[in-house]
């Protein structure tokens, strides 16, 4: 192994490192706030990345269907609860304004010619379909259990995911895809030569962790978003709607999934379950983070990425092993370091 | 209230009457000839496909274990079926001479491949449950999936073990001459082997073991205090579930006489927690409902979903998936706890209720008691800061035995700080608490427990669906020593009991007797109180701790409480009590200990406190 062989693994460890921290990000940013670990993450990425290969192989957009259904299903529950609790259908403006988004959204993706928007317009419908769709998966599936216990909340979470996953192979089908690089070329550092799509890959993430900064340090909605996940019962208390917190925060989880997902796919190929492997490696920096603390998640899951591309160098057949395994000294250490019982709560 | 089931007598049972079963013990005799014949007339298809059903239930019912009762959730039963079933299917086809010497008669033996199987799986669950059963219950979960994605790609890497096309050419089982060549003959065995373990499941969760595996849903601050070891607990659950998937994988191996990493995927490991869900994750026999469901469910889904989706694909997946959320949404008892409430409801009362006659029992051995007026409480100078607050300052008194001191005080005194640290649930920042002349704060609160320190909780915790009597029993859990394998085994009923015995004696002596079978959820919030005092009791405690034991109590029950507590001081208890409500402190405590913002403020008999200035401005304002 020399130097350059060195450079290359490590540009690629930090392109995929820098998904997974974004990941991990997202991942810890659904749980401090819902409770809820949000294996279903990883299907926003594939969905992303899969959307914006359809786009451009010009093959059907089918992703709008999706989002179509749930915001369906969405305006019955809405419609439903309103007549539980008052004994007559009230229809609110949001989940009607949700579902003409949708239906007006599935009409233009499946009649524009997308192929030729070039790859901002694409990226830019593709975060339209798929941040509305992490609302409607709150809304459909987690809102109505949003007080449970968090063991019943993991478990509809792994539902979710299986349900998505056999969703994805209905709407994209069994063939991997990847998608064109945003740019050509590259840039040349002394004697490494930075892949553009690495550059671009760093340069989004960053942005986006600045982004995420200044939402939750500055913005009022940030803040709140970080009071429900201090105390739930205390921010409910002084008006901020847990159902809000929720939906935000996966709106959020869906925009940074999808980014993520458009980023990722130029790199690597992306079949419809690719999704779970890459956003595990997310819950791996999650988990190093002791599922509450961001620098360190972000700095574990860059680790892993590194881990990842030089076990692929060494062993890449036992990539996955090594990477998984890595989450045991962390938890040998996080159980050490523990002391006492604690009731989940 | 439920008559005929609590006031029923020994002299009142009918003499001539059906035989006393419980509901299981009817299902398996209902089951067993179904079982007898079931080979002898069904096609081989379907007694293959019931041999299937039979394995994922025996995997299942681990889950069941796991998820329904300790409330834990594991995705790595399939990978522990894997494990079993390829280290047997390793030795069954490997031939002597590759293996080093010592261990050569292993190879083709069936029973060493079960050892080694159960070895692998069990050594295996021990590490991860060691690394993640201490933390928050998230960590097992995802835990369990990154181990079971991990050996996954590690079967399929592996060179000796067949990588992706896997082991083939298992032999037929041959167990002491016997040959499991054909379906029939092992669907008796596997069979057997389920109902065995089904057996040995209920009896586990009819014990000593299984209520504190059952408690651990409670609220681990509950059990810790009563003496129960959960992290002892989370983890015999959870090896028990690995051991239900070692036996699993061994069957599966001489089932399939073939193994490949598919089928151990984490993928799988989903589809055994969706059949303990489908099933009933609260009840034994959902086990066997969910994996036959699945099953069937998934034959005929994949039948059809093809046709009506024109592609090929696990699309039956979907299905499940949305059968779970709305499982999870509407009925999180899955199917058969939907069909014991619906049993309820028809026979008017729980099941629980089918009244075990409980046999008078040797009295469990009690510990030495100081005597009356040695001290057995005392608090030195205990100080306990949060960051800049100072919550407990220099706080120091005594409790004798034989004596009840109440600390009162208004709201943000500092009482439940103390409480904590009294209990060792918390722990001062400086100072010392003796109890019985050595020094426990630092110490656990389940240690405290077994040195007769007891306590009740400010917010009743108890486990509503248990029975009062068993709720009760918790308490006496350190006073019994039985472990798993003698509660699987039934070697535990003469200790089972006399623990049983000793939680009704202590619901007699605080006036909930005619209770003892009722859910504990349906008494009235003073009762739930009443019953965490005999709870505490039957720990056989020298020192009583109660947090605010008479909130939320009505009149007559507050008099009952304080005849009980008077009885309890005139034995020689020590009592210690945290108390809003002036009027019950007043007329039965021997001392007051009077705190405000953090600090004392007078001590004394009640009489001298009532009239005690600073008392007086604490709590009324003083006088302007």
């Amino acid at each position: 192994m020399n130097l350059q062989i060195v450079m290359l693994l490590g540009q690629d460890g930090i392109t995929n490192g820098a998904i997974y921290a974004l990941l991990a990000l997202s991942i810890l940013l659904v749980f401090t706030v819902t409770r809820i670990l949000l294996i279903p993450q990883g299907e926003f990425v594939a969905f992303a990345a899969l959307t914006m290969a359809a786009m451009q192989g010009g093959t059907p957009v089918r992703l709008g269907w999706l989002l179509l259904a749930l915001s369906t299903a969405a305006l019955v529950m809405d419609s439903h609860a309103a007549w539980r609790r008052d004994g007559r259908i009230a229809v609110r403006r949001g989940p009607v304004l949700g579902l003409a988004y949708a239906a007006g959204l599935t009409a233009l993706t499946t009649l524009l010619p997308l192929a030729e928007a070039g790859v901002a317009l694409q990226a830019l419908v593709t975060m339209a379909l798929i941040v509305p769709l992490g609302l409607a998966l709150y809304r459909v599936f987690y809102q109505p259990i949003a007080a449970a216990h968090p063991l019943v909340l993991l478990i509809v979470s792994i539902a979710v995911h299986v349900v998505l996953v056999g969703v994805g192979l209905l709407m994209f089908g069994p063939e991997g895809a990847r998608t064109e690089p945003f740019s050509d070329g590259g840039l040349r550092l002394g004697m490494v030569m930075l892949n553009s799509q690495t550059i671009w890959v760093v340069a989004v993430s960053l942005a986006l962790i600045l982004g995420l900064y200044l939402f939750f340090e500055r913005s009022l909605y940030g803040k709140a978003l970080r009071a429900a996940a201090v105390n739930r019962l205390g921010a409910e208390l002084v008006g901020i709607s847990p159902e809000l917190a929720g939906k935000a925060s996966f709106a959020l989880a869906a925009l940074i999934g999808s980014l993520s997902g458009i980023l990722i796919a130029p790199i690597t190929t992306i079949y419809y379950d690719s999704g779970f492997i890459i956003s595990l490696k997310g819950f791996v920096g999650a988990i190093i983070g002791g599922l509450a603390s961001y620098p360190v998640a972000a700095l574990g899951a860059l680790l892993i990425g590194q881990a990842e591309s030089f076990s692929t160098f060494w062993a890449s057949s036992y990539k996955e092993v090594i990477v998984f395994t890595l989450i045991l000294p962390v938890l040998v250490w996080r159980s050490l370091s523990h002391h006492g019982a604690e009731d989940d709560e | 209230m439920k008559p005929g089931v609590l006031s029923k007598t020994p002299a009142e049972k009918p003499t001539l009457s059906m035989p006393r079963l419980s509901p299981s013990a009817w299902i398996l005799l209902a089951l067993l000839p179904v079982l007898a014949v079931s080979p002898l007339v069904l096609p081989t298809y379907q007694v293959t496909l019931a041999n299937n059903i039979g394995i994922f239930a025996l995997a299942t019912l681990g889950l069941v274990l796991l998820t329904g009762v300790a409330g834990m959730t594991s995705f790595g039963q399939a990978a522990f079926i894997g494990v079993s079933a390829y280290a047997t299917a390793y030795l069954a086809t490997v031939s002597a001479a590759e293996l080093p010497g010592p261990l050569a008669w292993m190879a083709g033996s069936p029973l060493a491949g079960l050892a080694v199987g159960l070895v692998l799986t069990l050594a295996i669950a021990t590490v991860l449950g060691a690394v993640t059963l201490r933390l928050s219950g998230h960590y097992l979960p995802l835990g369990t999936i990154a181990w079971g994605l991990s050996l996954f790609y590690l079967f399929g890497n592996l060179e000796f073990l067949g990588g992706h096309t896997g082991l083939s050419g298992i032999p037929a089982l041959n167990l002491f001459g016997i040959a499991f060549d054909r379906a029939e003959a092992l669907f008796y065995l596997i069979w057997a082997i389920l109902l065995l373990a089904v057996v040995a499941t209920l009896n586990l969760l009819d014990s000593r073991v299984g209520r504190a595996i059952r408690a651990l849903r409670g609220g681990q601050r509950m059990s810790e205090s009563m003496g129960v070891d959960s992290f002892r607990a989370k983890m015999t659950a959870f090896l028990v579930a690995a051991l239900y998937a070692g036996l699993a994988g061994w069957l599966y191996a001489y089932t399939q006489r073939f193994v490949s990493p598919a089928p151990f995927s984490l993928q799988a490991g989903i589809d055994f927690l969706f059949m303990a869900l489908i099933g009933g994750v609260g009840q034994v026999w959902g086990a066997v409902i969910g994996a036959a469901g699945v099953t069937f469910a998934k034959q005929w889904l994949q039948d059809l979903l093809p046709h009506l989706l024109g592609r090929t694909g696990n699309f039956e997946a979907i299905v499940f998936g949305l059968l779970i959320v709305l499982l999870m949404q509407r009925l999180p008892g899955g199917i058969a706890g939907w069909i014991a409430k619906a049993f309820e409801r028809r026979r008017h009362r729980p099941a629980a209720l089918e009244s075990i006659d409980l046999p008078a029992a040797e009295p469990l051995p009690r510990r030495p008691m100081p005597q009356k007026g040695e001290v057995v409480l005392e608090a030195n100078g205990v100080t306990r800061r949060f960051g800049g607050l100072v919550a407990n300052r220099d706080i120091s008194f005594t409790v004798r035995a034989g004596e009840i001191l109440a600390v009162i005080g208004p709201n943000g005194a500092g009482k439940s700080t103390l409480f904590n640290q009294l209990s060792c649930v918390d722990h001062p920042s400086s100072g010392e608490i003796l109890f019985r002349g050595e020094r426990i704060d630092g110490r656990t609160a389940r240690a405290m427990a077994g040195a007769g320190l007891s306590r009740s909780f400010q917010h009743v915790k108890l486990l509503p669906t248990m029975s009062v009597l068993e709720n009760v029993a918790i308490g006496a859990h350190l006073r019994g020593s039985k472990g798993v394998a003698a509660a699987a085994l039934r070697l535990d009923r003469a200790e089972e009991a006399r623990l049983l015995d000793e939680a009704r004696r202590q619901l007699i002596r605080v006036g909930l007797g005619q209770y003892l079978h009722v859910e504990a959820g349906s008494l009235a919030l003073g009762q739930q109180r009443i019953l965490e005092i005999a709870r505490a009791l039957c720990a056989d405690p020298c020192l009583l701790l109660l947090d605010e034991p008479a909130a939320g109590l009505r009149f007559l029950e507050k008099q009952a409480l304080a005849e009980l507590l008077v009885k309890l001081r005139s034995e020689g208890m020590a009592i210690l009590l945290v108390e809003h409500d002036m009027d019950f402190v007043m007329g039965l405590v021997d001392r007051v200990y009077v705190m405000e913002f953090g600090e004392r403020i007078a001590e004394g008999p009640p009489e001298t406190i009532q009239t005690n200035p600073a008392v007086l401005e604490a709590y009324l304002g003083g006088v302007e």
